[in-house]
């Protein structure tokens, strides 16, 4: 009898970032763990909420600080399948930022719309 | 005396806490997250900018330009080196450090 293969499991996956990119490791290493599960060929979708929106800010330059500057891996999602990027609008605004100051295209949302994608997810795992 | 705060004002309540504080005269350097204070725009730069009138603001370069807020500091907010960071403290008498 032949056995049938069972469907690849793929969960939704989201990654919240609540952290400015270099006072802690924190982005640096959901980062990471983002592009870890995207070569698993999972549904990945981020989200910015808070500082977090920081680590999408165009212009960073860390040779000052000899660390690494890892806001253009964020265009590199794009190459991963990770396309669902998702920045809370109050967070942007509070900062005094636009979408035109981000290095990614990124869909802007309200908290309300925030909280839906969240309870729309298998996993959820927060930076 | 001189007073540092390396959180961001919109994450943490040091810089409020350290404004508190500080005393007519006084100088607040921002140095890692801190610099987010320091942009101009934003829901916390009226109270940087009442501040202003009383203590000296400074800002540290490097963690300015490693967070990309470079052409976004608010007129005021004077930018200093790591060397300017050492002659800051050189100059005063004691360095409150808000964590």
């Amino acid at each position: 009898m032949a056995q049938e293969t069972p469907d690849r499991v793929s969960k939704k996956f989201l990654y919240v970032n609540c952290k400015a990119p270099h006072g802690t490791i924190y982005a640096l290493e959901s980062l990471e763990v983002v592009l870890i599960g995207a070569a698993f060929e999972q549904d990945v979708s981020l989200a910015f909420v808070g500082d977090g929106v920081y680590q999408l800010t165009k212009g960073q330059d860390t040779k000052g600080i000899e660390m690494k500057n890892f806001s253009p891996t964020f265009r590199a999602l794009e190459d991963y399948d990770v396309t669902k990027l998702y920045v809370e609008q109050e967070a942007l605004q509070a900062r005094g930022l636009t979408e035109a100051d981000l290095v990614v295209p990124v869909e802007v949302v309200s908290a309300q719309r925030m909280a839906e994608i969240m309870e729309s997810q298998d996993v959820i795992l927060s930076f | 005396m001189l007073h540092t705060v390396n959180k961001s004002p919109f994450d943490h309540n040091t810089f409020e806490t350290c404004l508190k504080f500080a005393r007519q005269g006084s100088a607040v350097l921002l140095i890692e997250d801190g610099v987010y204070a320091a942009a101009a725009d934003t829901a916390v730069s009226k109270r940087v900018q009442e501040a202003l009138k009383s203590v000296s603001i400074y800002a540290l370069k490097p963690d300015v330009e490693a967070r990309g807020m470079q052409n976004r500091v608010m007129d005021g907010v004077r930018l200093v080196d790591y060397g300017g960071f050492v002659d800051l403290v050189v100059e005063h008498n004691a360095v409150q450090s808000w964590l």
